[in-house]
């Protein structure tokens, strides 16, 4: 038996992560299940200015290809996509994402807090969210809202972080069901992925 | 912070239309209730309250409209938009056209208009074209006509245009008086900026270039669709309609009348009528 009492009621996995979540990711991504089912959306500080090279750096060792999606781009099982830069990405209820241009949140944009906090509103209980490594508060907000909607809140082990400020603000604002490991968060996805096999 | 939920937003958008004739109810969700929400915490307001006001107070809806449309750009959004309109599309069109007319359809601040007046300037073609400027909301119109911007916009204004490879000198485009950058209006000679609403809006025009770029990303998909067809009638044969670089129009009814020119920066041109 898993010790996460994971069943199959689960629709998608939500990733935030900033300064130093690269390695995390990358090593999530490339060990994932062949084939894993739900969709995975990532919202990753990055450079505003610099539109090209991370969703190909993060493909490289990926199982599953990343994907920067359009706007109204249909949200799809087996899928991983990044939010695009200087884009905000929300969820939408009819599963699709939508993008915007609003002013930045917590100095970001892409906002960690809001591709959470509207994935948190399509998916309610049926949602999983992930804030890895990083430097600043954004994402915190977003969990809370998570675990408000009866989703599943992990964050990164503080300890494993090159920079512990997300995860402890996130620990700090809501209850956090799992803290840890990034190989732990890859156990944790293999796990759940069973649960559709 | 508070939240609301469907059926307020609902109320609010039907309230506003019936009252004063402009259309937010086929908006995208998600970005409208982040824009309700934040002019609620701004005004310290409830949902009954913000009704209230909107039915006491016809003077708030221009407030109401300025906070609810995101009006945050920059100059030379995506460099390399700009080259490949400087490089290919401005010089297709003038193969067959000597003057031609330009649209900015939802211009807000003005940064776009300005970035093209620039470049029209140093292809050393500024005076043979004609630029429409449109947007909903006035006070952002008056804005855009000041063409007066906080200095401290301009670091990364001029590295949009160093990177766009502007043959000038950012700097000569502007000059600085009291913190603000005042650009220079010469530049506005041939732009016309007026009140234009997209979506209840008629046809006013026909055009060579369409710029609409992130701005339908505001609108639900249906509505999307309703607007593209006016782009489509407000286009001449074989003139171009670009939209911002992750907006797509491939489910629209009317995408098969176009063509993509550049993928990368959603250029499309109209193929058939």
């Amino acid at each position: 038996m898993s010790k996460y009492n994971l069943n199959n009621s689960y629709k998608a996995v939500v990733i935030g992560g900033s300064a130093g979540s690269f390695q995390g990711v990358v090593k999530i991504l490339s060990q994932l299940p062949k084939g894993f089912t739900l969709p995975i959306i990532m919202c990753l500080h990055r450079l505003k200015h610099v539109r090209h090279g991370f969703v190909e750096a993060l493909s490289i060792k990926s199982v599953v290809q990343v994907t920067e999606p359009n706007d109204k781009e249909p949200i799809k099982k087996g899928c991983v996509y990044l939010a695009p830069a200087n884009y905000h990405m929300s969820a939408e209820l009819g599963n699709y994402f939508a993008l915007s241009t609003e002013e930045m949140i917590n100095n970001s944009r892409p906002a960690i807090d809001i591709t959470l906090g509207t994935c948190a509103y399509v998916y309610k209980e049926k949602l999983v969210g992930i804030l890895l490594s990083g430097a600043n508060r954004d994402g915190a907000f977003g969990m809370k809202q998570i675990h408000e909607r009866g989703g599943l809140t992990i964050v990164q082990e503080p300890t494993e972080c090159m920079i512990d400020t997300m995860p402890k603000a996130a620990l700090a604002v809501t209850k956090i069901d799992h803290v840890l490991k990034i190989e732990q968060i890859v156990q944790f996805l293999i796990e759940l992925d069973k649960q559709y096999r | 912070m508070q939240d609301i939920d469907i059926a307020d937003l609902k109320r609010i958008s039907e309230f506003i239309y019936q009252k004063y004739n402009y259309d937010f109810r086929n908006y995208a969700m998600s970005s409208f209730k982040r824009r309700v929400l934040r002019i609620m915490e701004l005004k310290k307001l409830s949902v009954d309250a913000l009704l209230k006001k909107l039915n006491e107070s016809p003077a708030f809806i221009n407030e109401f409209l300025d906070e609810l449309t995101v009006n945050v750009t920059e100059m030379f959004r995506d460099p390399n938009f700009w080259r490949i309109m400087r490089e290919e599309i401005i010089p297709a069109i003038l193969l067959n056209h000597k003057q031609f007319k330009i649209w900015h359809a939802g211009c807000s601040s003005g940064e776009e208009v300005i970035s093209m007046c620039i470049m029209l300037k140093e292809m050393g073609i500024l005076h043979d074209v004609t630029l429409i400027a449109t947007d909903l909301d006035v006070n952002i119109l008056e804005r855009a006509k000041m063409a007066s911007y906080p200095v401290k916009n301009m670091e990364l204004n001029e590295k949009n245009y160093i990177r766009f490879q502007g043959t000038g000198s950012f700097k000569n485009y502007y000059k600085e008086e009291n913190g603000m950058a005042v650009f220079n209006k010469d530049l506005f000679i041939n732009v016309s900026f007026r009140k234009h609403d997209l979506v209840l809006g008629d046809i006013f025009n026909k055009f060579d270039l369409i710029l609409c770029r992130n701005v339908m990303i505001y609108f639900n998909q249906a509505l999307q669709n309703e607007v593209l067809k006016k782009f489509h009638e407000s286009l001449f044969k074989y003139s171009y309609l670009a939209i911002g670089s992750k907006e797509s129009l491939i489910w629209c009814d009317y995408a098969n009348r176009f063509i993509v020119v550049n993928n990368e920066e959603k250029i499309y041109k109209k193929i058939k009528d």
